[in-house]
């Protein structure tokens, strides 16, 4: 607000000293013209009056000529006082106006705006910097989730669309240049309820100098970085940087799974799936010959993995000189039948479009269908706006890397140790995937299932915690019994025990827990808060895991000569 | 040489010496008063302090703070004087004028320091 302030003093300074000298010079002429009273003695206006009229002439002109009707001497004078003083206060008004309009005012006004928003955040927030489509699905699936965000964008249309997006949770948004730590700093870097800071521009130096930026300014960040080049990502993670997501790597290795392994696909999907995302099916691809559109960066990565997988690919490429396409590369776009036909289309058992271009994968996809019903067809979104049209073209596989990106960095931000399960998970086959798939349906509704971290500890399940300190040898499957009937099991089990150096994948649920355990759980959206029962209520624990309900009050257990729970200290805060 | 600079010591000063004009004299006798004197440095006062806006310096903040010292008490004495002759219409009695002149003997120093201050900035600046 001050700098505003200043702003606009300095700009009028000029036509504030022209009123002044307005009017002065006007009033000083009044009073030293001769008048006249109304009995005909010469009179003299002083400066009171003077500065009464010269007051309302420049404003009205038209109150009439006062204490008494001027002279011809009198007359003329105010004749060139109505001008120069209607002048004065035009350039005044105007230049007044002219700061509001001016950008750089307009820019500071903003930027005092989000200030303020800013500094009110109350609850912890990340700070995303760019927006696009990965962004906006990351913090729509944050704000579904209630974990607040601000974003940095330079280029001003692309924050419009924020501003017309439906978030339920306001999302303040500045336009402004992210590369400056001043910006960031005003984006709450240093607040004390930032918790996570998001580079995910489209260029590699902003994304470095972001993530470095951050890490200097507040090291207990969670930064999360974008990195397209290999270069880029061993630099960014030189310091220190929690995350680092190449899109193109990420995006074409979750492909690559889809074809070799889809059970792992499914799992993959599904643990990082956003809230209240539908269950996509589980795909059985073929295995042969596949045909590969587009040999651009995301092509690239995608020949890779299928290499590494031993699946053979023929490539179909506009540009093979530019794009460095491999010997026996077809030339063509692959939307016209003749580059198809070529490229063997018969005999292959699917084909990924995966170009640049929307219209074109869709072309691919149309085209290649008519050639060979039987092909899968995996088809490359790149714009979410297109969604309704890849929905009809009814590939077997549609795949936007905005969205598989921001699922990434959503389970990243929202569950840590979920990435620690999938790093795990990773190493197993297929069989063992389509095993925990069935388990996962099995609880799941049509809906992604929530994944969320239990710490056997005071804060997190302080009845276990008190428990356990008691002598008692509680199992995980106590944590998801039913609270009020016993028999029961809450639609909840165990995905990763964590246990100071130790990882089990799967624990069984007889596995007695120790102080410290970190349970990576996986459950039905919204029976989380069911499961607070047993971690919190030391009653509800002991009734599940012996079985009696105790008394709770003196009188009942007099009465009834029941012993009391094993009550332990309470919490002192 | 920096004509700004001119210009702005010069409503400094000017602001100064015009306050001491006014303010010179016997306290109560209204003669040694001009009302035209008090005008022009409630002028000049008011072009000073509008020259000061926008620095967003501390010592600039300083400079800003006593041009508005002054102006204050020298808009209280021009509404003073004009109380007393049109509203009251006892006219400038000597305590009136007392009023009238203690009042511009604080915008004095106000002013004065304000010069102070400019000469301080200006030692520090070597140039």
């Amino acid at each position: 607000m001050q700098n505003i302030a200043f702003l606009l003093l300095r700009r009028l300074r000029s036509p504030l000293i022209v009123l002044i000298c307005v009017y002065a010079i006007s009033m000083l002429g009044f009073v030293l013209i001769p008048g006249m009273d109304d009995e005909g003695q010469p009179w003299k206006m002083d400066f009171f009056h003077a500065f009464y009229f010269v007051s309302f002439m420049g404003s009205t002109i038209g109150f009439g000529e006062i204490p008494y009707p001027f002279t011809d001497g009198q007359r003329m004078w105010a004749t060139v006082t109505i001008y120069s003083s209607v002048v004065a206060w035009l350039y005044a008004i105007g230049s007044m106006l002219a700061i509001v309009q001016d950008p750089a005012f307009r820019t500071l006004h903003r930027q005092n705006g989000f200030r303020r928003s800013i500094s009110r955040l109350s609850s912890p927030f990340y700070l995303i910097c760019g927006y696009g489509e990965t962004s906006s699905l990351l913090i729509r699936a944050l704000s579904e989730a209630g974990i607040r965000s601000v974003v940095i964008e330079s280029n001003q249309e692309r924050l419009n669309t924020l501003e017309l997006e439906d978030y339920p949770i306001p999302v303040p948004g500045l336009c402004a240049d992210v590369s400056l730590p001043e910006i960031l700093i005003l984006g709450g870097i240093q607040h004390k309820n930032c918790v996570g800071c998001v580079a995910l521009t489209d260029q590699d130096p902003i994304n470095l100098k972001v993530a470095l930026s951050s890490k200097l300014l507040n090291p207990s960040l969670k930064v999360i970085a974008r990195a397209e080049t290999e270069d880029a990502e061993l630099n960014i993670a030189s310091f220190g940087t929690d995350e680092i997501i190449n899109p193109f790597a990420t995006f074409a290795g979750r492909l690559a799974l889809a074809l070799h392994s889809p059970s792992m696909f499914v799992l993959f999907e599904w643990m990082t799936g956003v809230p209240h995302e539908p269950l996509c099916k589980p795909l059985y691809p073929p295995h042969g010959t596949w045909i590969l559109c587009g040999y651009g960066r995301f092509g690239k990565a995608v020949h890779e993995r299928l290499k590494a997988e031993g699946v053979s690919a023929t490539i179909i490429e506009e540009k093979p000189e530019m794009t460095a396409a491999p010997q026996g590369t077809v030339v063509g776009r692959g939307t016209e039948a003749s580059t198809l036909q070529e490229a063997g289309i018969e005999q292959a058992v699917g084909i990924v479009a995966g170009t640049d271009d929307d219209s074109n994968n869709l072309s691919i996809v149309m085209t290649a269908r008519e050639l060979n019903p039987n092909l899968f067809m995996v088809a490359r979104k790149n714009s979410r706006a297109n969604a309704a049209i890849f929905q009809a073209a009814q590939a077997n596989l549609t795949m936007q890397r905005g969205s598989v990106i921001a699922h990434k960095i959503f389970a990243v931000i929202t569950t840590p140790l979920l990435a620690e399960f999938l790093r795990l998970a990773i190493q197993q086959n297929n069989a063992w995937a389509e095993t925990l798939i069935k388990r996962v349906s099995a609880i799941a509704d049509d809906e992604a299932p929530q994944i969320w971290t239990v710490n056997i500890n005071d804060e997190d399940a302080p009845a276990f915690n008190n428990a356990i300190t008691n002598g008692s040898q509680p199992c995980i499957k106590e944590l998801y019994i039913h609270p009020r009937y016993r028999d029961q099991s809450l639609p909840i089990f165990p995905l990763l025990l964590k246990r100071k150096n130790s990882e089990t994948l799967l624990p069984d649920d007889d596995t007695l827990l120790e102080p410290d355990d970190q349970l990576l759980l996986c459950g039905q959206h919204d029976i989380r808060s069911q499961m607070g029962w047993v971690l919190n209520n030391d009653e509800v624990f002991h009734y599940i895991h012996t079985g009696e309900e105790c008394a709770q009050g003196w009188l009942w257990q007099k009465f009834i000569d029941k012993k009391p729970c094993t009550k332990p200290a309470r919490k002192t805060v | 040489m920096n004509l700004e600079k001119v210009v702005f010591a010069f409503f400094i000063l000017l602001a100064l010496t015009l306050n001491f004009g006014f303010f010179l004299g016997d306290i109560d006798v209204p003669d040694h008063h001009s009302v035209y004197e008090l005008f022009a440095a409630i002028v000049v006062s008011l072009i000073a302090t509008v020259l000061k806006f926008g620095d967003r310096t501390h010592l600039g903040a300083l400079l800003l703070a006593t041009s508005l010292v002054a102006d204050l008490q020298l808009i209280m004495a021009a509404v003073v004087w004009a109380f007393a002759e049109h509203i009251i219409g006892t006219g400038t009695t000597p305590a009136v004028m007392a009023i009238i002149v203690s009042l511009s003997g604080g915008a004095l120093l106000a002013n004065i320091t304000s010069v102070l201050l400019l000469i301080a900035e200006t030692m520090t600046v070597r140039s």
